[in-house]
């Protein structure tokens, strides 16, 4: 049984439909990339998911968890469900490891101590359990990602969205945050990214999502998709990243 | 009968600062919590207490807190409250700040970036705990100029009481100034003890200003 289930969603902003009946399983273990070009619906495709944004049509399934627009259901379903985002927001006024104690404290009310060795843990995962004490804006932007990501894993999710995680890092800080997001490919974790990162998608994604005009316009094993991309649009996109 | 300006006088004055110190503080506190509420009001996301909020702070915004203190002050006195000044005089300066302070930090809690909103949402917190342990401490750091800043406003405006008899600072001035015939000595020595409460809290304002735009 997939632990991702989309099946038709739609979601329009104003007159700009931008999902336009999207369906995607993803199972336990896999890693999707998700590509395409800027306004295709990729990134709005992913927020949907932890109910970020509301779909208009079509249902989601996470983890067992139904996506519904009841408060309850998505703290539950959020619990299950880590997301990074492109500029970390990392919460500015806390440290290091008070960002990465504070959900599992007040959402999972995990006792201080256990949640600080987690805390030690994930940290060290990343590379970055000797900035413990650091505030956020004393750490680079690979080093904060770091800290997005590890504050995630601390929630134990099943499911880990990454929306553009490394869009906002040069090319030496991208290679940081993309080896951490490796090792956790490796160790099984269930992920979807929305990347720009297409080597990293054809070398470390399982399945590899073309979205064009808010549908899925191919979805296919990276290996496959990257060789010989089947649609004229997916030619002309993965074409035009390589000459760059 | 006149008499010249003496350290009596003076005493006076300084007895009747001590109320509008007093005003002050209770218009700061009771304007902070009410302020605070009116705060969360217009940035709940329930509609209803929006338009409440909204009304209210238009509704104060746009009287003279002078018409507050009557109504509060002449105006309860039809229904048989008949309060004194002071209770009269706290009363209009909380409502009054309260309208103030809540906008000005409704505009804090609005500064927060919408993303700190989004990672805490992920994060699986409720809207309350989201408030409690991300939003509002960074709201509480942006609104502290202008809160100090508020609050001279508060100190200034406190002078309004003197209206309905309260003998506070600008009225324990006037009686002053019309026994010694002297108000252009009497008024600038009240002005000069307005000013000693007030230049401190500038000072202050401005200092945390500077300490916040540096740690940016």
């Amino acid at each position: 049984m997939p632990i991702v289930e989309i099946d038709n969603i739609t979601k329009r902003f104003g007159s700009n439909q931008v999902l336009n009946g999207i369906s995607l399983s993803v199972e336990r273990g896999q890693v999707v990339a998700i590509i395409g070009r800027s306004g295709s619906g990729k990134s709005t495709m992913l927020r949907c998911i932890n109910g970020l944004e509301t779909i208009d049509g079509g249902s989601i399934t996470v983890a067992g968890h139904k996506l519904t627009n009841k408060h309850e259901h998505l703290i539950e379903l959020r619990k299950d469900v880590g997301m990074v985002f492109q500029h970390y927001n990392l919460f500015p006024h806390l440290t290091v490891e008070e960002n990465i104690m504070l959900s599992p404290r007040i959402v999972k009310k995990t006792a201080t101590e256990t949640a600080r060795e987690t805390a030690i843990k994930v940290l060290k995962q990343v590379g970055l359990d000797h900035k413990r004490d650091a505030y956020p804006e004393q750490l680079s932007g690979g080093q904060q990602q770091r800290v997005a990501i590890a504050r995630s894993l601390a929630m134990e999710p099943q499911v880990m969205l990454f929306d553009e995680v490394t869009s906002a890092l040069d090319p030496e800080l991208t290679a940081e945050v993309l080896k951490v997001m490796e090792e956790l490919a490796r160790g099984g974790m269930t992920m979807l990214l929305v990347t720009h990162e297409m080597e990293f998608a054809r070398r470390v994604a399982d399945l590899t999502v073309f979205m064009h005009q808010g549908k899925v316009w191919e979805a296919r094993p990276s290996k496959e998709f990257f060789a010989d991309p089947q649609t004229p649009e997916a030619k002309q996109f993965i074409g035009a990243g390589a000459i760059k | 009968m006149l008499a010249e300006f003496s350290l009596d006088n003076f005493i006076f004055l300084l007895e009747a600062a001590q109320w509008t110190l007093l005003l002050s503080v209770l218009a700061f506190v009771g304007g902070g919590i009410a302020g605070f509420i009116v705060a969360l009001m217009r940035t709940s996301h329930i509609g209803a207490l929006r338009v409440l909020s909204t009304v209210y702070i238009q509704i104060i915004q746009g009287t003279p807190v002078l018409i507050i203190l009557f109504l509060s002050f002449y105006g309860l006195a039809i229904f048989g409250y008949k309060l004194p000044p002071m209770v009269a005089a706290t009363i209009a300066m909380t409502i009054y700040s309260s309208a103030y302070l809540g906008e000005i930090w409704r505009g804090c809690i609005e500064a927060v970036p919408v993303q700190q909103w989004e990672a805490s949402t992920a994060l699986a917190m409720t809207r309350w705990q989201q408030l409690r342990y991300v939003i509002l401490p960074q709201a509480v750091r942006i609104s502290l100029p202008p809160t100090v800043g508020f609050l001279v406003q508060i100190v200034k405006n406190t002078s309004i009481a003197s209206i309905i008899g309260l003998v506070e600072l600008a009225q324990a001035g006037k009686l002053v100034s019309n026994a010694t015939f002297q108000p252009f000595l009497v008024f600038p020595i009240v002005a000069g003890i307005y000013f000693v409460f007030c230049y401190p809290l500038s000072r202050f304002s401005f200092a945390l200003e500077r300490k916040l735009h540096a740690h940016r």
